[in-house]
């Protein structure tokens, strides 16, 4: 029982991280149907410039708290505006082009800044500083949860809530329900569409970069890499939940997290992508709008 | 910006440009300062400044965004207004060509003159030009193929290499186990390429969009895993080696010989393959093809059976990787999982989108684009893949179509046509 | 009409290839005199790391020569090409070191790309030597009399470790992990094939983690649930720290043994103080090597980080090399004789090649990480 628990609670960690990528994926996939190759790319700047500052911080003395609030504001605000130039750069122009060529142009942007911190920083691991600070009513469960794992989870249900409220209730979200409905009825209805793709854009790198901050305090190490297997990843779960949908991709990233850990524990941890991308086909095959997706009703 | 946007230039519009590159140059400098100026090294604990890279941020993108800007606008412009200077003059010239390759005399001798260059080359380039060059028409047999999936058949498929890597598993495989010879290992590796892509083919028949496109790459990486972890069957990551080289019955050839034979081949199957996609596109089942490419539901109206057109695409698109892999497997002699990464599936769809989706001329350019750029980068060192990259995103937002864009083949209506279309009213003719 | 088409076709074709023999043209006028070495690796991509620090191994050797006036009188010029670790890639740079006139290659780095690029450098009588390809069919296939490398083969390490592991550890239950990478997977196969047919112990669970996965808990939990008494990690340091970072959170003191990737400083830095005590084999006697020192305190002042991982082997491979070169000549018979018959004091200790390829001088020793640093243990 203790194993299946370890197990489900490792799941749950792994679920959440990727929770933390999809959900920057997922709301730029639902705005403008982009793929967006390079959102790994961005949690991993998100992660180096939390490691940069940090570093700075440390030894300027500060303490372990405030270090780790503004490392994470910090790497919030520049993974946005990454996102918000990469957007102007890359993807605004081939807007309105087949769909394919946003994609390459994602493609050619995430080799891009993979490199640009390759020669700018350096290619070897670099140990990450435990940000996240120990707490002590951790220690008394009877199953084992670090710290990172619980400050993750909570991370991740908060940005989710937050999230939904945000585009549910709030003016902005509402016009991004509506430029993601139809671009061009929402720009008629006043709705400053542009803006709006560039606001889904900083928010959903924002959210990559914390995501970039609490995992790399979890995992101990980053370099240029981290980003790509974690891309595609988040991207497997966010289709997994529904692509585009926010709940969606948050269920999606824990089917997907309990499916790897559950396989790895009680069959081979050799298969483990298997078995995450066995049950992406085997859901897909059977809804195949993913698990919380509109099912996509074309009129004639 | 876009108001001022005329076709004549002015020179308040430099001006213009140079305030905003400024602007934009000192957002790069904030943008890239954590991480291009400050260098954390946190296994030693030192931080190292390096204030000097500053200026060849602001100076890089001043410049750059400049040129970008320029080079924007006058695409915005050409795209609204009449063609400037240069672009008539390309019409000429294009209309020219069109006009000389009617008559057969040039045509012919144009092909005549391909034909002598394309195989002087590996006599004149050199074993390493005529190994990239092999490589190259590599991808151009896997460009076509993808490209009867995506440009003709419209589905978005991220996982065409696992074919490749089963066709270059057969032959090693079947080689090892019973020795068979290359040119017995090309239709089984097409066979099993194509059914292959068929048996993934039918679950996913219900799925469109980027949910095929992840299926497939959820396919791709399935079989990529399992060539890794079945040892006992496929060698795992050690992978096969000493895999024979294609031969001429009896004759032993030395490396360069077989290097320039290989290219040979490669040249036949890019021919070939040229041939079937050309046949293919204008036969009943391309119409197919395109047809449920443009609208799905209108075709699945018009009586197409839309579940044995995609097989057929699908089927038709495995085919050609599992040859061009048996190909693959012969060529380097060594193969293991390393080679069908999801980075080699993107790579083959660059090709197809990159040259201009069911283009044939379209393809072939953007494999050889994409193949042979990063080699010739390679002066570039370390930057090479940074500049790819950059090369990447230029010509997507310069080119979005495409290098060379699919024309479809045009009907045109006479003036006289028309004006009968007028008087019945039928406005299809009309618009 | 359709004669049009294939005329443009055949148009596009035309340019491609006229724009490429033109580059062709171009590169093949280059000056004569230098001794040509190329350096071939992962240079880019997700095993960049560990095909960098031999680009700066051989570029800061290469540096020393010509510094002194290179190899009797000519510089030494460097080719450096990247491989991505790639069969066909590598076959393409083979193909493409052969064309720039090279002598010998430093490289590869992965094994996989070191089979691809082997026969291509056979044929044209160019040497190959590695710092860090450890795939046992190397050398001992006896296909490849042009390899040699600074680093020992998986075999004869697994070998080390198991005997460790038995012999003085006395552990009964091992847990044999690898990063089904080529190199740790092949480490991790042999040590599980020994463990089997010695017999003394039994191997419990044998599997593969992913690199850069963001989680290892499962497979750490499924070794505490299967009661090892050890690990045997096949594979490098970031994905070792961070397993045995896990498995001391949950307070498992399970023994972690592993190779020559994990055996590097930067393991220690990463899990912090859970890797004290782990073991780990790895090329004999280093900490007092001066030429080892002299190396990394060079790369420190030139490149300013600590060198990366087969740093250390690859300025072997290259003092091995040049000073082959020295004494033989650039022929291709001149330095493999060279390379066998004479012993170098490199950074991996005295160095001479045996007729398989493999280094005679390079042992392997068994350290333990012992209040933050790697011991010797005797």
């Amino acid at each position: 029982m203790n194993y299946f628990l370890g197990l489900f609670v490792s799941g749950l960690t792994r679920g959440s991280i990727y929770a933390l990528l999809a959900l920057g994926y997922t709301m730029v996939y639902g705005i403008i149907e982009l793929i967006n190759f390079a959102h790994g790319e961005i949690y991993m700047i998100g992660a180096f410039t939390a490691l940069i500052l940090a570093s700075v911080l440390s030894i300027a003395g500060l303490d372990a708290i405030s270090i780790l609030v503004i490392a994470s504001l910090v790497a919030m605000i520049y993974s946005a505006a990454y996102g918000f130039t990469m957007e102007k750069i890359a993807y605004k122009p081939v807007r309105n082009s087949q769909r394919l060529s946003a994609l390459i142009s994602a493609i050619g942007m995430s080799l891009f800044l993979q490199n640009y911190v390759r020669l700018a920083q350096t290619s070897n691991f670099l140990p990450f500083p435990t940000l996240i600070p120990r707490l002590g009513f951790l220690q008394q469960l009877t199953f084992q949860v670090t710290s990172a794992q619980f400050v993750i989870f909570v991370t991740t249900t908060v940005v989710m809530i937050l999230l939904t409220l945000l585009i549910k209730f709030s003016r902005v979200g509402k016009s991004m329900r509506a430029a993601s409905q139809d671009k061009t009825m929402a720009m008629l209805l006043g709705v400053n569409v542009n803006r709006v793709i560039a606001l889904t854009f900083v928010i959903g790198s924002a959210t990559a970069a914390l995501g970039g901050v609490l995992i790399s305090s979890f995992t101990g190490q980053i370099n240029f890499y981290i980003g790509f297997m974690a891309g595609i990843k988040a991207f497997v779960a966010a289709v997994l939940g529904g692509i585009g949908s926010i709940p969606g991709a948050v269920l999606g990233s824990f089917v997907l997290g309990w499916t790897e850990s559950f396989g790895a524990g009680y069959i081979s941890s050799d298969y483990e992508d298997v078995f995450a991308f066995a049950i992406l086909v085997l859901i897909l095959i059977f809804k195949p709008s993913g698990l919380l997706g509109r099912p996509e009703n074309k009129k004639v | 910006m876009s108001s001022q946007a005329t076709t004549q230039p002015q020179p308040g519009r430099y001006l213009a440009y140079a305030w905003r590159s400024l602007l934009v140059s000192i957002w790069f400098a904030i943008l890239t300062f954590p991480i291009i100026v400050i260098r954390a090294n946190t296994i030693t604990g030192t931080i190292t400044w390096r204030w000097h890279n500053i200026g060849w941020i602001v100076g890089g993108t001043f410049v750059g965004s400049w040129i970008w800007r320029y080079f924007l606008e006058r695409k915005r412009a050409g795209a609204e207004a009449t063609m400037g200077p240069l672009r008539q003059r390309l019409a000429a010239a294009r209309a020219v060509v069109t006009q000389a390759a009617r008559r057969p005399a040039v045509a012919r001798g144009g092909i005549a003159a391909l034909l002598l260059l394309v195989v002087a080359f590996p006599f004149v380039g050199g074993m390493y030009q005529t190994n990239i060059m092999t490589t190259a028409l590599l991808y151009v047999v896997l460009g076509l193929g993808l490209n009867i999936i995506i440009g003709l058949g419209g589905m978005l498929h991220i996982g065409y290499i696992a074919f490749y890597a089963l066709g270059a598993y057969s032959y090693a495989l079947l080689n090892l186990h019973f020795g068979l010879n290359f040119w017995l290992a090309l239709p089984v590796g097409a066979l099993v390429g194509g059914l292959f892509s068929l048996a993934i083919g039918i679950p996913v028949l219900r799925l469109r969009g980027d949910y095929l496109a992840i299926v497939t790459l959820a396919f791709a990486e399935i079989t990529r895993l399992v060539l890794e972890n079945w040892s006992s069957l496929t060698f795992g990551t050690a992978g096969i080696r000493n895999i024979p080289r294609p031969a001429i019955a009896g004759i032993r050839l030395t490396l360069p010989q077989t290097t320039t034979f290989v290219y040979f081949i490669m040249i036949l199957m890019v021919v070939l393959t040229i041939f079937v996609v050309n046949r293919l596109e204008n036969s009943r089942i391309g119409r197919q093809f395109v047809a449920m490419k443009e609208d799905f539901i209108a075709c699945q109206a018009m009586g197409v059976n839309i579940a044995r057109t995609k097989l057929a695409a699908l089927g038709l698109g495995g085919m050609w990787a599992g040859l061009a892999g048996v190909v693959f497997a012969a060529r380097t002699t060594f193969i293991n999982p390393a080679s069908f990464t999801v980075w080699e599936s993107i790579i083959v769809l660059c090709t197809v989108v990159l040259g201009g989706m069911g283009s044939i001329p379209g393809v072939i350019t953007g494999a050889l684009v994409l193949i042979l750029v990063p080699e010739y980068l390679r002066a570039f060192a370390q930057f090479r893949m940074l500049l790819f990259g950059a090369v990447l995103v230029t010509m997507m937002v310069f080119r979005p179509g495409g290098l060379i864009q699919k024309r479809r083949r045009a009907y045109t209506i006479s003036a006289q046509e028309k004006q009968v279309a007028a008087e019945i009213g039928d406005p299809g003719i009309q618009g | 009409m359709k004669s049009v088409r294939v005329f443009k076709i055949a148009l596009a074709l035309l340019v491609g290839a006229v724009i490429i023999l033109a580059f062709a043209a171009c590169q093949r006028e280059a000056e004569a005199q230098p001794v040509r070495i190329g350096v071939a690796g992962a240079h880019s991509g997700d095993l960049a790391s560990y095909g960098l620090p031999t680009v700066n191994a051989a570029e800061l050797v290469a540096e020393m020569y010509n510094e002194n006036g290179g190899i009797n009188g000519s510089r030494i010029q460097l080719f450096i090409e990247d491989d991505v670790c790639q069969p066909e890639v590598a076959a393409n740079t083979a193909a493409k070191l052969v064309g720039d006139g090279v002598v010998a290659v430093i490289g590869h780095i992965c094994s996989g790309a070191t089979f691809a690029a082997l026969g291509t450098y056979l044929d044209s009588d160019i040497l190959a030597i590695s710092p860090s390809a450890t795939a046992p069919d190397l050398t001992q296939s006896g296909d490849y009399p042009n390899f040699f490398r600074t680093i020992a083969s998986d075999d004869a390490q697994a070998q080390m470790q198991v005997s460790f592991a038995l012999d003085t550890l006395d552990v009964q239950r091992i847990a044999v992990l690898h990063d089904r990478g080529d190199y740790g997977r092949g480490l991790a196969e042999n040590a599980r094939d020994f463990i089997e047919a010695d017999g003394r112990a039994e191997v419990v669970v044998f599997d593969g983690v992913t690199p850069g996965a963001v989680d290892y808990s499962a497979i750490i939990a499924r070794i505490q649930q299967s009661n090892a008494d050890a690990i045997i990690y096949g594979g490098y340091h970031p994905e070792a720290s961070r397993i045995v970072g896990q498995m001391r959170d949950r307070g498992m003191d399970t023994l972690f043994i592993s190779g020559d990737g994990v055996k590097d400083d930067t393991f220690i830095q990463t899990a912090g103080p859970a890797s004290e005590g782990v073991y780990a084999t790895g090329p004999m006697d280093l900490s007092g090597n001066p030429v080892a020192v002299e190396a990394a305190q060079r790369h420190r002042d030139k490149y300013g980080e600590e060198p990366g991982p087969f740093f250390l082997e690859a300025y072997a491979a290259a003092l091995a090399l040049f000073n082959a070169i020295e004494i033989g000549g650039t022929t291709y018979e001149g330095i493999t004789n060279a390379l066998r018959n004479n012993t170098v004091d490199t950074s991996v200790g005295p160095v001479r090649f045996d007729a398989r390829g493999d280094a005679e001088g390079v042992g392997f020793a068994v350290y333990q990480v012992q209040n933050g640093e790697y011991v010797e243990l005797r």
